[in-house]
């Protein structure tokens, strides 16, 4: 490894300051003179005709400036691809979940505002509702959409190999059926906007982790070009996909306000709304059958995805791919075949999450695998040591890895004293200790469809202070601190002297946005491709300065120098004055792009890289299982994380903890409870979060691989401690209780009665 | 119907008189009147600690008392830590271990830290779980904000 002073480096958050002072705003903390406030009025069924909406009462409260329904948008509709736009900025003709926003009020402050929303009048026909996915592809159900047969919002197919055949010639097939929970980014800070629109167009600061998705919705929406949508990003409270990656009913609903009335409007969901209304993981059925040869070698595997999409499609195409172009990796698989259908349903929308539809189906696959092992008498470790890929290699659906720490990573589990030991700290009644294992991969730097390239900026200032701007955005990952690292590093400076602009769309350069774990690999590259074009343009001034080759200049501790003759030295601030003197107008400006993230996959078949690299993450779970109330307690988790080369490791190890936290709620805790459509628990004591006194402690050990396709060897670090949490969960409270769970998340009350029927089956 | 009502209070230090509604909330109080955007609302229920402050040496979520409540009282919010440009040791200690990720959560967490420290200098780290058990933090997983806590404690007993 090169000898980097920045890159590598534990350097602290360049947001830490103001994020500890409270000096960091956030969208809720902009307010404006003369500012009004907007508020939904929520449809109170599930599925219903809009047969007529008598907005005169609110109209006519004092202090009410204006009320807008869903026919002030004129039809227009927003979606992931073209042929799946189907959602309003409001409902105008059917409601399609319970609490779909269907009319809105601006009014002077948000009393009068959430009092006006009660005086619209709405008149509906209530309609039958679906809520079960299985139940809504069946012949003659309650349709979402008239038009869309058996319900059916998105389907995707792969086949590759002979999985008969595969399973005809295997020792041993099984087939199970899983199942993944109902749950909710968890964001704290609820969605949030002040928007004005005046004769500059509309100026929005807007919490989002993807600012470019609602800077194209509103040019869309109010037909104006780009330049007349300006976003500005303020501190982002957590995002994790879904829906700060979207627009929302407030977005769009604030800006005509906004037009209407000539002030400032704002609006911020309450948690109530968040957690009723905003867009949920992806509930899923999976029916996995997997074939093994008798020294555990897996010759085949297909799987049936059945997802609960909903009222809406969302990114919901998406997330059916990546259920299934991921499930080829982390382990060698010959025959592969996939049907995931994504139907709707009258529940609130299912959109991306960390992990995003790769987490589903590795859980079944790592699980199933286990479970076949076990019949094999094969160790854990060794059913997977076995089955592991190893750079490089390409999957039967073209992905190709060119770095993989899996073995490597496995191997470290396997040799530390949490699995070595395990047989001795089996514990003794009512609590029994497990311990469980996973290894698991994501894709990084995601290559998806559309357009995927980062751009940067890197601005010289005449002090030799430099300006660093970006579309990329930092939801809380720690990406303006790696890249703020990247562009110190290139430039022989520190941290201290690179300002990194936060998203300003008038300002910075396009982006596609924050998920897919690509703004390390992507963006990153941009920022090392624009930071070098400045460096060699003052490498060019200096060399003929010094009379040197431009080659020769070296940029290292803000000093400047030529190789080999060291008297030839300036500090780096003295050189950036002298060029940006050096003549009339001299204008030193670098600019920097990726080209990662370009190839073009093949997105009906399945075919090509989701990623441009991917990380591997193995893990080692124990937990303890009280056998007579089914509490499970997650006691130690140690994570083996290749994410090529950590650019800062406190932050990757920062972002393992955080994903494998929020995994250990989807594994156990955290669940929706619906009925006909309504949200049982939408707040925050009855839908289950991890507190501090539920979480194990966590190592994390760094795998270091160099992928050639990332920044000084990067990849991914935040999302691959996500899809390895739920299996080892599962595996060890397996190894404590001797059963399987294949249903998220594994509450008490299923370990309770699993252990009774096992009871009652021995006696 | 009540009345609004004049309240006395020091908050971070300073005296305020403030005219306030019966049915206003300290937060409200806080984060409008004042304009101490620091403490955040986050689920506006008293459940995920956004909105903790410290109201007579005590933690409280901000959003479940009433302003008038505050009368007479001394109040600590987030921007009421740092002395001048020096940041407060458990301030400084977030910012070194990377005891935040988005921050929203965080100037919460760092009041009941504080809360937590000015009545226990030495907690254990069971301890240091059960102070912040009323602050939900979803980016984390906890384990750098107990490691910052452990630390902050270290520096303030006047160890490294």
């Amino acid at each position: 490894m090169e000898d980097y002073s920045v890159i590598g480096k534990r350097i602290p958050r360049v947001d830490g300051r103001v994020k500890v002072t409270g000096e960091a705003r956030f969208a809720a903390d902009y307010s404006f003179p003369g500012m009004l406030w907007c508020k939904m009025a929520r449809s109170p069924y599930a599925h219903a005709k809009i047969l007529n909406i008598d907005t005169s009462r609110a109209e006519k409260l004092p202090g009410v400036k204006a009320v807008v329904t869903g026919k002030d948008f004129h039809g227009w509709k927003w979606g992931w691809m073209p042929k799946t736009r189907d959602e309003g900025p409001l409902a105008d003709d059917r409601v399609r979940y319970l609490a779909e926003a269907v009319a809105a009020v601006a009014a002077v402050d948000e009393e009068t505002a959430e009092e006006a929303t009660e005086l619209i009048k709405v008149d509906y026909e209530e309609l039958p509702g679906v809520f079960d996915p299985e139940e809504a592809m069946k012949e003659g159900a309650p349709l979402v959409y008239d038009h869309v047969k058996n319900n059916v919002s998105w389907e995707f197919h792969m086949d590759f190999g002979d999985v008969e055949k595969a399973f005809r010639e295997s020792d041993l097939v099984r087939e199970d059926r899983f199942e993944t929970g109902r749950v909710i980014t968890g964001y704290l800070e609820p969605p949030a906007a002040v928007a004005m629109w005046d004769a500059s167009g509309i100026t929005i600061w807007a919490a989002k982790q993807s600012p470019y998705f609602v800077y194209r919705h509103l040019a869309a929406c109010f037909n104006l070009p780009l330049n007349k949508v300006r976003v500005i990003q303020p501190f982002i409270g957590g995002g994790f996909g879904g829906t700060k990656n979207d627009s929302l009913a407030g977005d769009f609903c604030a800006c005509l306000f906004s037009r209407m009335t000539g002030k400032p409007v704002k609006f911020m969901y309450n948690m109530e709304e968040v957690l009723k209304t905003c867009r949920r993981r992806h509930n899923m059925i999976i029916y996995n059958k997997m074939g093994m040869k008798k020294d555990g070698a897996i010759t085949g595997m297909q799987s049936r995805v059945i997802a609960d999409g909903g009222g809406h499609t969302a990114i919901g195409p998406l997330t059916m791919y990546l259920t299934g172009c991921m499930s080829t990796l982390p382990y060698k698989l010959p025959n592969f075949k996939h049907d995931a259908y994504r139907i709707f349903t009258n529940n609130p929308i299912s959109a991306a999450m960390r992990g995003h539809g790769v987490t589903h189906t590795r859980f079944a696959a790592e699980i199933q695998m286990e479970m076949m092992a076990e019949e094999l008498g094969i160790d854990p470790v060794a059913i997977r040591l076995k089955n592991a890929i190893e750079a490089p290699h390409e999957t039967i659906n073209k992905v190709t890895v060119h770095s993989c720490g899996l073995s490597e990573g496995i191997k470290t589990l396997a040799e530390d004293p949490a699995w070595k030991d395990r047989e001795k700290k089996k514990g003794s009644a009512p609590v029994a200790h497990g311990v469980g294992l996973s290894g698991t991969a994501y894709l990084g730097g995601a290559r998806q469809r559309g357009h995927q390239s980062c751009g940067a900026v890197v601005r010289l200032c005449e002090d030799g202070s430099v300006d660093y701007l970006t579309g990329a955005t930092d939801c809380g990952q720690g990406s303006d601190t790696v890249l703020v690292q990247v562009v110190a590093e290139e430039m022989g400076i520190g941290v201290e002297d690179v300002d990194i602009k936060r998203v300003d769309t008038a300002m910075t350069p396009c982006d596609a946005g924050s998920y897919g774990s690509r703004v390390t690999v992507l963006a990153g590259e941009a920022a090392q491709k624009a930071a070098r074009d400045v460096r060699d343009q003052l490498a060019e001034f200096a060399a003929e300065q010094w009379g040197a080759k431009p080659g020769d200049i070296v940029f290292r501790d803000r000093q400047v120098f030529v190789k080999g003759s060291p008297e030839k030295t300036m500090p780096f601030h003295k050189l950036a004055q002298a060029a940006c003197y050096s003549g009339s107008g001299a204008v030193i400006l670098g600019r920097g792009y990726s080209k990662y993230g370009i190839e073009v996959l093949d997105f009906d078949k399945g075919i090509g890289n989701s990623g441009t690299s991917y990380s591997f993450t193995s893990q080692l779970s124990e937990v303890d299982v009280d056998l007579e109330t089914g509490f499970v307690k997650a006691t130690d988790f140690v994570i083996a994380h290749d994410c090529g080369r950590p650019l800062n490791p406190i932050n990757v190890e920062a972002q393992n903890q955080g994903a494998a936290i929020q995994a250990l709620g989807q594994t156990l805790y955290e669940q929706f409870k619906m009925s006909e459509g309504k949200t049982l628990n939408p707040n925050l004591v009855d839908y289950k979060m991890p507190l501090s006194l539920d979480t194990p402690d966590i190592r994390v050990i760094d795998i270091l691989t160099d992928d050639p396709d990332g920044p000084y060897g990067a990849k991914e670090a935040s999302e691959g401690a996500i899809v390895s949490t739920p299996p080892s969960v599962v595996s060890a409270i397996h190894d404590a209780t001797g059963i399987w769970f294949k249903e998220q998340p594994v509450t008490p009350e299923k370990i309770v009665m699993a252990l009774k029927k096992k009871k009652e089956k021995k006696g | 119907m009540m009345e609004s009502k004049q309240i006395r209070f020091v908050i971070n230090g300073h005296p305020h008189t403030l005219k306030v509604s019966p049915w206003r909330t300290l937060l409200e109080m806080i984060r409008e009147d004042l304009q101490l955007t620091g403490t955040k609302e986050g689920c506006g229920q008293g459940e995920c600690g956004s909105c903790t402050v410290i109201m007579g040496g005590k933690t409280v979520n901000s959003c479940l008392v009433l302003a008038m409540e505050a009368d007479g009282q001394e109040i600590t919010t987030i921007e009421g830590l740092a002395d001048g440009e020096v940041l407060h040791p458990i301030q400084e200690s977030f910012v070194e271990h990377a005891g935040m990720q988005c921050g929203f959560c965080t100037p919460g967490m760092i009041m009941s830290a504080k809360a937590l420290l000015d009545k226990n200098p030495s907690p254990s780290e069971k301890e240091i779980r059960e102070g912040i058990s009323g602050n939900f933090c979803r980016c984390t997983g906890y384990t750098k904000i107990i490691e910052s806590i452990s630390a902050a404690a270290d520096v303030m007993k006047g160890g490294k």
